[in-house]
């Protein structure tokens, strides 16, 4: 626990000379748009995150019990076409974790830590991910994408219901942030 | 010539390796704008560091600019993309209830693996929190999955409104440069929240 707690300014860590500073954001989006293209122009389609929980959540409930699992409306869709877990998303959040680790130890900003406001505990803040991270997932589900299958990938090509989720998730979470503001300033 | 995937034979060893190299693209950069910090993301819902609107922004101006020019040159068949289909309920209701659990939360589904990959622990809880919605979505709510997916239809600015994609790529260049603007006053107002 103390290496933990140690290290509860994960801002000013990141602050000292030791870990290298963020890439200008314009730029990154450069890049990252350039990503998101080769993604179109290899296989047709574009980024997604969710689609790989979901493909582990078929797997999942396929070890539990593979007949209620192909009955299951959701879960069947995932274990249509072989095992869940050769799916396209896997590969490329198997990637995206690979090359997240190397740039966050390249840059020296890997460590175990909590991302926190100062005003809370660890354990509050682990609970508030955990209850987050369930909210946003039902959030993706209906909305039948996230962040990166929805917002980037649709937005980029004019997607009208892309276009809508993006709006639709900036409203909510300005009109929610000055709720959490305990969790975070 | 593009999509590779609709115009060759493409095996399931070569398309596992395909995606991941633009995995380690997608994850590296994101890792590199600070995304694998909660902090730096929600900081935009704070408005003192806007930097999740500006890249995510340019990364949607740049693939448009880059499918409109390479479908004007004759290289890329648009139509041959995937396109999530439309169900506006379902994308405002799912967008408004996921930004409320982005701000709780402090990631989304892509930044949560981010942060899970450089050792942030709230990172891995969201991740957890991510798996277990996204498994009780499927038991308690395949109807709802059901009702969605029947009724989506196809639906583009330049399919509904009849301008070309061009003119929305310089309506989104011109707009981006204009947001950037507002964003660096912004970030200037706001500097004070930073903790």
């Amino acid at each position: 626990m103390s290496a933990i707690s140690a290290s509860r300014h994960p801002a000013a860590a990141r602050d000292t000379p030791a870990a290298a500073p963020y890439w200008n954001p314009y730029v990154v989006g450069f890049f990252l748009g350039l990503t998101l293209l080769a993604t179109y122009l290899a296989a047709g389609r574009g980024l997604g995150a969710t689609g790989a929980f979901s493909s582990v959540a078929a797997w999942l409930a396929s070890i539990f019990s593979p007949e209620h699992a192909q009955a299951n409306y959701v879960h069947s869709r995932y274990l249509a076409s072989g095992s869940p877990l050769t799916a396209w998303l896997i590969f490329l959040l198997i990637g995206s974790f690979v090359g997240a680790a190397v740039s966050g130890l390249l840059a020296r900003r890997s460590a175990f830590t909590v991302e926190r406001g100062l005003r809370l505990s660890d354990a509050q803040r682990l609970w508030l991910a955990f209850g987050g991270g369930l909210i946003a997932a039902l959030g993706a589900k209906i909305a039948r994408g996230c962040t990166s299958g929805q917002a980037l990938t649709g937005g980029s090509i004019l997607n009208a219901g892309s276009l809508a989720f993006m709006l639709a998730v900036f409203a909510a979470a300005y009109a929610v942030a000055w709720m959490f503001r305990k969790e975070w300033l | 010539m593009f999509p590779l995937s609709s115009t060759m034979e493409i095996g399931p060893a070569a398309t596992a390796a395909i995606a991941i190299v633009l995995g380690l693209g997608f994850g590296f950069f994101l890792e590199r704008a600070g995304f694998g910090s909660a902090r730096k993301l929600v900081a935009v819902f704070y408005f003192y560091d806007m930097s999740v609107v500006k890249v995510m922004f340019t990364a949607i101006v740049t693939a448009m600019a880059g499918l409109f020019l390479l479908s004007a040159a004759g290289v890329l068949e648009l139509a041959d993309l995937y396109i999530e289909p439309t169900n506006y309920a379902a994308q405002v209701v799912g967008g408004l209830v996921f930004g409320a659990g982005f701000v709780i939360g402090g990631y989304c589904p892509g930044t949560a693996v981010v942060a899970t990959a450089t050792g942030r622990l709230d990172g891995m809880a969201f991740a957890a929190g991510m798996l277990g919605g996204v498994y009780a979505w499927a038991e308690f709510f395949p109807g709802m999955d059901q009702w969605i997916a029947e009724n989506s239809v196809e639906a583009t600015l330049p399919g509904l409104t009849g301008i070309p994609m061009g003119w929305w790529v310089l309506a989104f260049v011109a707009f981006l440069a204009l947001a950037g603007w507002g964003m660096a006053l912004a970030e200037k107002r706001f500097a004070g929240l930073r903790p």
